[in-house]
Parts: structure tokens; C-alpha cells; sequence
């Protein structure tokens, strides 16, 4: 037996004869942050989605713990006018919460006095936020975090870092978070996955201070929330996203 | 009490208009009101077959609407085309088949335009049942469904990763407005119905800022339409299903005039006075 929350074994899905990614395999366990990252188009959305049983996988098995609280923060949504919907509505969305449990996570992400308004009179950084709420009032056993920090600047984005980290401290939960940016991860990320079609490489992020290379490129504007991953690849892709073979070693 | 046809007309308006209310809600949200014509121009069809085989209508609507909702689905995943483009191709065609038939079986003799724009004063205690023991089931199901079906409305991907269920709470929910469809057409007719689902809705997302607060609004709008509607048809002697509509269209209009508008900035102006 053992104890992920959820387990992707060789998993791949296959639309109009072409395989949006295929052969990934990942584990989250409890506590753990598992970041996916990849260029657009890269299955970074799809193994999420085959993570939470969205997507059955055409190919391997994906095992999801049964019985845990899941919160998906999906990459865009986009709320109809015709919906009047408040922020309190919105956390309510799948499960109805306590009002002060509502604003204990509202306060997490630094939007508690945005509870009555309406989701359309939100900027894009605190829809973010909000989004991130609701995930959290959940308490979940298992968060799915995809690029939270789009549309977000430099420091919205360590901020919201910050808040991941306060709530793994909190909440206890495994996360798979995705981003887009290739080389920048949140340091408490335990394992890195870089995708394109297929796993590229995969391993632990370095952290910034054991790099006085990077240290010296990037100087001290570096926040301590963020680690460098360091690629390990043994292919180059084509402008198609097939593999170069004539590259390969 | 019942025996009055013009306390029969009230009873049914009403018992219809309270669940046209937040069925109509989710129509607009979903963006399917073209379906709900689609079902509705269906209908026909399905008064046609019962006629014709001496059967329930309500029943044979419900079947036909639910045999339209799957040959949807089949349509949706065998072509490329758009939504629209299909329930258009839908609604005419299996319209027009329910003409055809009925010229063909000669010997039914349905009042084709209380069927089209329905003839509410003509209700009977049968079809009071059906509306108030169907809207009341409607109704209940659709308060047990809500959450799956509301927050897949909000985000379909969302609703299926946190365990809920919504794909069959849109089953369900397409199911509901069959019914409600069904029992319409002697109210307001098919070719109305879709009305009397969407603007009072619409109406009543131009006054509220929670859903459930338009639901709620847009049931009273329907009711408060409804009245007017019967009352105003026997003063002036017109058609009771359409004058019901174009009453809440008038409401509609109303509720355009920026009354909320002038409160709210009352109200800013108050806050910015104490500070």
C-alpha cells in the first residue's frame, strides 16, 4: 500500500490521432508541492485534468485516493453577465461555508473586504485571489493550482507564493502547481516536472542561495519564495514539438 | 372554487409562472434559450402523436422533447457544427414533421392556434394538476440539483474535479424544462413559452446581485405578469397567452430605468457624506 493522493502512471490522452502528451507519470503525497512546468500547448493543463479525473487517460492509469476534499483553481474562468454572482457566492460555489470560515480565507488572500462585490468588478489579480479562496475554504486534501499567478506582476506573484506556502503550513495539503515560467519555481517545491508532450526532465528544484551563479545574474532582487530549476535535458524539440533525433546524443 | 374558468386561468398562470421563474434563471445563464424553442417547436410533434395514438400529451411532449435532447447530443458529437446551426436544423424540421403529420392523419382536428399561443381560459382541472403537482415536482428537483447545476453553469470543469456531478444535473435540468414546456402549452402556447421563461428572467437580473435573489424575482415578476395579463385581457378582450407576454415586456422596460441606479449613488453619496 502506499499513500499518494494521487498517482499518474504512464498516463497519456489522445485527441484526433494526436497525442497531447503522453507517458507521464507523477506522485503527490501529503505536504507536498509538485510543480509542472512546460511551454504553451505542452500538456501542462491535461495532466492536471487526468490528476483530478477530468480526463480519463487513453493510455496508463491515473489513481486518485478516494474519499479526500479536492479544489481545482482552473486556468480561466470567465463569468457570464447574465450571473450575478458576489465573491461570498463564489466560495459558496460547491460546498457552503460558514461565514466566518469565508472570511478567515478571504483574509488568507488579502481580499476580505471585497466579500459583497461582484466578481465582475474584480481586477484580474483579485479574481486570482479570489479563486485561491475558494479553493482554501475548502481545506483540501489536494490542490490543483493552474498558473495562479497569470496576469499577475512581480511582486502580486511572490505575495501569492507567499500565500501558497501559508497554506501548505496550514492546511497540510499536496499541491500540483503549474507554471509557465521555465526556469523560476516557488522554492518550496519538492519535485519539478518539466513537460513538452512528454516528461522532459524532472527533479528537485536549487534554491537561489546555493547558486552564486544566478545570484550574480539576478543580484539580490531575487525573492527567497522563488528557487531556479536547473533543466536536464537529453533532446531538443522542434518547432512542431517533435524530437530532434538528429540532436540527440 | 375551481369551477369558475376564470379562477382556473388565475390558478395556472400563476402555479406556471412561479416555476418559469428560476428554470428560466438557468436558460439565461446557460445561454440556451434557442433549446428551449427548439423543444418547444418540437412539442407539436409530440400533441400530434398523442392525438393520433389517443395518449397522454404532457406524456408524449415529455418523450418526444427527451428523443430531440439525445438527437442533440448524437449531433453535437458526429458534426462540426455549431450549436445554433443545429437546434435551428431541429426545431424546424421536426416542426415541420409534426405539420406533415397532421395533415396526413386527417380525422385529428387540434385548434391549431391555442395549441401555437395557448388558450388559458379553456383550462381544466386535469391540466391544473398537472401544473401545480408538475411545477411542485419541478420545482423540488430542481432545488436538489441546484448546487451540481449551478456551479457547473459557473465552470463545468470546476464542478467535475471537486465531485460533484453536474453532467447529470444537466441531464436532469433538460428533463425539467421538457416538463415544464409540456405543461405550458395549454397556458401560453408553444410559441410563447420560451418567452415567458426568459423575460422575466431577464428582467430580473437588471434588479438583483445574487442568483437566488434573481430566482426569486423573476418568479414574483412572472406571477405579478400573469395577473395583470388575465385581468388585462378581459378588460380588453384580447388573447390572454400573448397578452401575458407583452406585459412582461413592459416590466422588462421598467426594470431598464435606472432605479437601482439612482439608489445606489444616493446611498455613495451618503457614505461619502458621514466620511
Amino acid at each position: 500500500m502506499n499513500n499518494y493522493l494521487v498517482e499518474l502512471n504512464n498516463c497519456g490522452v489522445l485527441r484526433n490521432h494526436k497525442w497531447l502528451v503522453r507517458g507521464v507519470s507523477l506522485k503527490v503525497s501529503q505536504g507536498e508541492i509538485v510543480t509542472l512546468i512546460g511551454p504553451n500547448g505542452s500538456g501542462k493543463s491535461t495532466t492536471a485534468k487526468m490528476s483530478l479525473d477530468i480526463l480519463k487517460p487513453d493510455e496508463g492509469t491515473n489513481i486518485i485516493k478516494k474519499g479526500m476534499r479536492i479544489s481545482y483553481v482552473p486556468q480561466k474562468i470567465s463569468i457570464d453577465w447574465s450571473l450575478p454572482l458576489r465573491a461570498i457566492d463564489f466560495v459558496n460555489l460547491v460546498k457552503k461555508h460558514k461565514t466566518s470560515e469565508i472570511n478567515d480565507a478571504l483574509s488568507i488572500t488579502g481580499i476580505k473586504h471585497l466579500i459583497y462585490e461582484d466578481v465582475r468588478n474584480l481586477s484580474g489579480g483579485e479574481f486570482q485571489r479570489l479563486l485561491m479562496a475558494r479553493a482554501i475554504a475548502k481545506e483540501p486534501h489536494f490542490l490543483v493550482l493552474d498558473e495562479p499567478v497569470q496576469g499577475v506582476d512581480y511582486p502580486g506573484e511572490i505575495a501569492l507564493y507567499k500565500t501558497i506556502q501559508e497554506i501548505v503550513k496550514k492546511i497540510n495539503c499536496g499541491i500540483l502547481l503549474i507554471s509557465h515560467n521555465l526556469h523560476v519555481v516557488m522554492s518550496q517545491t519538492d519535485y519539478v516536472i518539466c513537460l513538452n508532450g512528454h516528461v522532459c526532465c524532472s527533479g528537485a528544484p536549487n534554491t537561489v542561495i546555493k547558486e552564486p551563479e544566478y545570484l550574480k545574474l539576478f543580484g539580490k532582487n531575487i525573492d527567497p519564495t522563488l528557487a531556479f530549476y536547473q533543466h536536464d535535458h537529453d533532446h531538443e524539440h522542434l518547432p512542431d514539438g517533435s524530437i530532434d533525433d538528429s540532436k540527440k546524443e | 372554487m375551481f369551477d369558475d374558468f376564470i379562477v382556473r386561468a388565475f390558478a395556472a398562470g400563476i402555479g406556471l409562472a412561479f416555476i418559469t421563474g428560476p428554470l428560466g434563471c438557468f436558460i439565461v445563464w446557460r445561454r440556451l434559450s434557442y433549446f428551449g424553442d427548439t423543444i418547444a417547436h418540437t412539442a407539436l410533434l409530440g400533441v400530434v402523436t398523442a392525438y393520433a395514438l389517443d395518449f397522454n400529451i404532457i406524456i408524449a411532449v415529455l418523450v418526444v422533447s427527451c428523443l430531440l435532447a439525445l438527437s442533440l447530443l448524437f449531433l453535437q458529437r458526429r458534426t462540426n457544427l455549431p450549436d445554433d446551426a443545429l437546434l435551428g436544423l431541429l426545431a424546424h424540421s421536426v416542426l415541420a414533421i409534426g405539420l406533415v403529420l397532421l395533415g396526413i392523419l386527417s380525422f385529428i382536428r387540434i385548434d391549431l392556434m391555442g395549441l401555437l399561443f395557448g388558450d388559458i381560459l379553456s383550462v381544466n382541472v386535469t391540466d391544473l394538476l398537472f401544473v401545480w403537482i408538475g411545477g411542485g415536482i419541478v420545482l423540488i428537483v430542481l432545488i436538489l440539483i441546484w448546487r451540481p447545476l449551478f456551479a457547473g453553469t459557473v465552470n463545468l470543469e470546476l464542478a467535475k474535479a471537486e465531485g460533484l456531478n453536474p453532467d447529470l444535473a444537466n441531464a436532469i435540468f433538460t428533463l425539467l424544462i421538457a416538463s415544464v414546456i409540456a405543461i405550458s402549452i395549454k397556458i401560453v402556447g408553444i410559441l410563447l413559452i420560451t418567452g415567458l421563461l426568459i423575460i422575466p428572467a431577464s428582467a430580473s437580473r437588471n434588479l438583483s446581485s445574487t442568483p437566488i435573489q434573481m430566482a426569486i424575482i423573476s418568479s414574483i415578476i412572472g406571477v405579478a405578469s400573469v395577473v395583470l395579463g388575465i385581468l388585462t385581457s378581459m378588460i380588453w378582450n384580447t388573447p390572454t397567452g400573448p397578452t401575458i407576454l407583452t406585459i412582461t415586456l413592459g416590466v422588462f422596460i421598467l426594470t431598464l430605468l435606472p432605479l437601482k441606479k439612482l439608489l445606489i449613488s444616493k446611498k455613495k453619496i451618503e457614505l461619502f457624506d458621514k466620511r
